[in-house]
């Protein structure tokens, strides 16, 4: 078989991640044009019948590994090897999101087989798939086509849409996997561990973005005071979260999460790619930084370059000042 | 360590190569200078013995400036890999060069940035990782050593893991681990006496037909532009009274207040 074969990542209750769910609806989607199939893997101990539902989304057959941890990618790799030399698939398709990066890097190598990352949308091309990247910030977009087989397609965050379809359940295949020893030697120690309170920036219409350009943690009370004054709440970029200004909850980005609001006011961000694809849907975007060469100019709505610890307080007052008169 | 574009340069695909147009100031990849920082921290730290940090790239001549760099913030030695061959190399071609180039050097800890400041690619250390046949992680964000284990955190999916890594690994690092230093005067001054040894792919074993335009299994069939956006207004911050009042009619436009 020539199909194409996605990735399911999930958590340790089980729960199949938002980006593997939409890769598995693309890949059925670009099977169907193909003429082929698309198949899921699955690793570590995940029920039947949660196997069998990714049927809903594409999947003709869900290959199990329960003995390979999740998580990690190394093992992904050695089971994602083994069923593509059993049943001979064409392309590895994975969402957006750290692992998938991790295991179809490790997959080109193993396999010596091309790969394109950042992946924004996938065109089926006289029989065979070719994938748009965006490219130099955004600035150009190459098409992609692979010499050989397999081809690996890495998604950016959120490319691809789960859709739910009228299928039936899918067929749950278990594989044996002995994991190659250097993927062994890498153990997880602790999974998922949240940091800081929770605050609910998903469902915020207003949202102010912290970044590196705040200077320091206690900076971070500037875009609060604003963000109370325009009645939402603050996000912030993984850098300032790596460097423990702000809680992960409120991270947006290719590790946290994405975000949609009215109005998103990002103060010291530059809009790398990992922050942009978090909150590139926002309707109104206002970005304040010194660098006039941030590449969040390019795509915010109103750019304000300029010193932020001048702007923020003035602004916070002349808002309170124009909702109390 | 990667040469790249100065960030100040503006970046464009040569439309006769599909390649990176590399003209114009280069520099070492930024994200890069973090992963010299790491192993000094490790040298400094005493955990562990390290007899040396070695800088390895792939490239044209040019990024023996690259390299010089690398030795002024920390490295004893560099090692550079640079054959007409390799040009036009993709991820599967690079990733493969560079293992064994590394695979020659044999050593216990790969260090790497997370990403290279054009490619944008994220995924080499876990090519050569596999290459190697070493565990490997990627944007890691701290770094402890105990009995010879590293015990790495990094961001995934679903928040903060914490995984142990046994010795040899390759481990890509994330910007937030550390603050690169600045070189001293004095290291910069030396960086070009300290060892350089340069390979061609034949003095490292590397297969001619897995390199360079030949080996690569991804090929670039068009560069277009991206949809047209309509560009936002850009204003610069002269009188902050203005700017701000600019700003509240701005948000009032558009009801947001």
């Amino acid at each position: 078989m020539a199909g194409i074969l996605v990735y399911a990542l999930h958590d340790d209750e089980g729960n199949f991640n938002k980006n593997s769910l939409g890769a598995i609806s693309e890949a059925a989607k670009l099977a169907g044009e193909l003429g082929t199939e698309a198949a899921a893997v699955v690793v570590g101990e995940v029920g039947d019948e949660a196997c069998a539902a990714l049927g809903a989304y594409g999947a003709g057959k869900v290959y199990r590994a329960k003995a390979a941890p999740e998580g990690l990618a190394q093992p992904v790799v050695d089971v994602m090897a083994k069923v593509i030399a059993n049943e001979g698939f064409s392309y590895a398709l994975f969402g957006g999101g750290l692992l998938g990066f991790e295991i179809g890097a490790g997959l080109t190598a193993r396999l010596n087989a091309g790969v394109t990352m950042e992946v924004t949308e996938v065109k089926a091309q006289d029989g065979k798939l070719v994938a748009e990247r965006p490219v130099l910030q955004d600035s150009a977009i190459v098409d992609v086509g692979y010499v050989g087989d397999p081809g690996i397609i890495i998604g950016r965050l959120n490319a691809f849409d789960a859709t739910e379809r009228d299928g039936g359940s899918a067929e749950v295949v278990d594989v044996e996997v002995e994991l190659s020893e250097w993927s062994t030697k890498a153990t997880m120690v602790n999974r998922g561990e949240q940091r800081g309170a929770d605050v609910n920036i998903e469902d915020a219409e207003i949202l102010v973005g912290g970044g590196r350009g705040l200077g320091e943690a206690a900076n971070f009370k500037l875009a609060e005071e604003l963000a109370a004054a325009l009645g939402g709440a603050v996000a912030a970029t993984r850098a300032v979260v790596d460097a423990g200004w702000y809680p992960y909850a409120a991270q947006i980005g290719q590790t946290g999460k994405t975000v949609a609001p009215k109005l998103y006011l990002a103060a010291g961000i530059s809009g790398a790619i990992q922050h942009k694809v978090g909150m590139q849907s926002s309707e109104n975007i206002l970005a304040i930084n010194k660098d006039q060469n941030a590449p969040i100019f390019e795509f915010c709505d109103l750019g304000v370059v300029g010193d932020l610890h001048k702007i923020l307080p003035k602004l916070t007052e002349a808002i309170k000042a124009k909702k109390s008169g | 360590m990667k040469e790249v574009p100065d960030a100040a340069v503006q970046k464009r695909i040569d439309a006769s190569t599909m390649r990176l147009d590399r003209s114009g100031e280069k520099n070492l990849n930024p994200f890069d200078t973090h992963g010299i920082e790491a192993a000094m921290q490790i040298r400094e730290g005493g955990a562990v013995e390290v007899d040396e940090i070695v800088a390895v790239t792939m490239g044209p001549e040019s990024a023996v400036r690259a390299l010089h760099k690398a030795v002024a913030l920390g490295a004893d030695r560099s090692v550079h890999l640079t054959d007409q061959e390799l040009a036009g190399s993709d991820v599967c071609a690079t990733g493969y060069a560079l293992a064994k180039t590394l695979e020659s050097e044999q050593p216990d800890l790969v260090l790497l940035g997370q990403q290279s400041d054009d490619g944008e690619c994220y995924t080499i250390g876990a090519v050569v990782a596999d290459h190697l046949k070493m565990p490997s992680l990627t944007q890691v964000i701290k770094i402890d050593i105990s009995d010879g284990k590293l015990v790495c955190e990094r961001q995934a999916e679903y928040g903060y893991d914490t995984v142990e890594v046994q010795l040899p690994a390759v481990i890509s690092v994330g910007d937030a681990i550390n603050e690169p230093r600045y070189p001293s005067l004095k290291a910069i001054m030396g960086a070009k006496k300290k060892p350089l040894e340069t390979y061609a792919t034949s003095d490292v074993g590397i297969e001619a037909d897995s390199v360079g335009e030949t080996g690569s299994k991804t090929q670039v069939l068009a560069v277009n532009p991206p949809p047209e956006k309509e560009a936002g207004e850009i204003i610069e911050d002269e009188d902050t009274n203005e700017t701000v009042e600019k700003i509240v009619a701005w948000l009032d436009e558009r009801k947001l207040i």
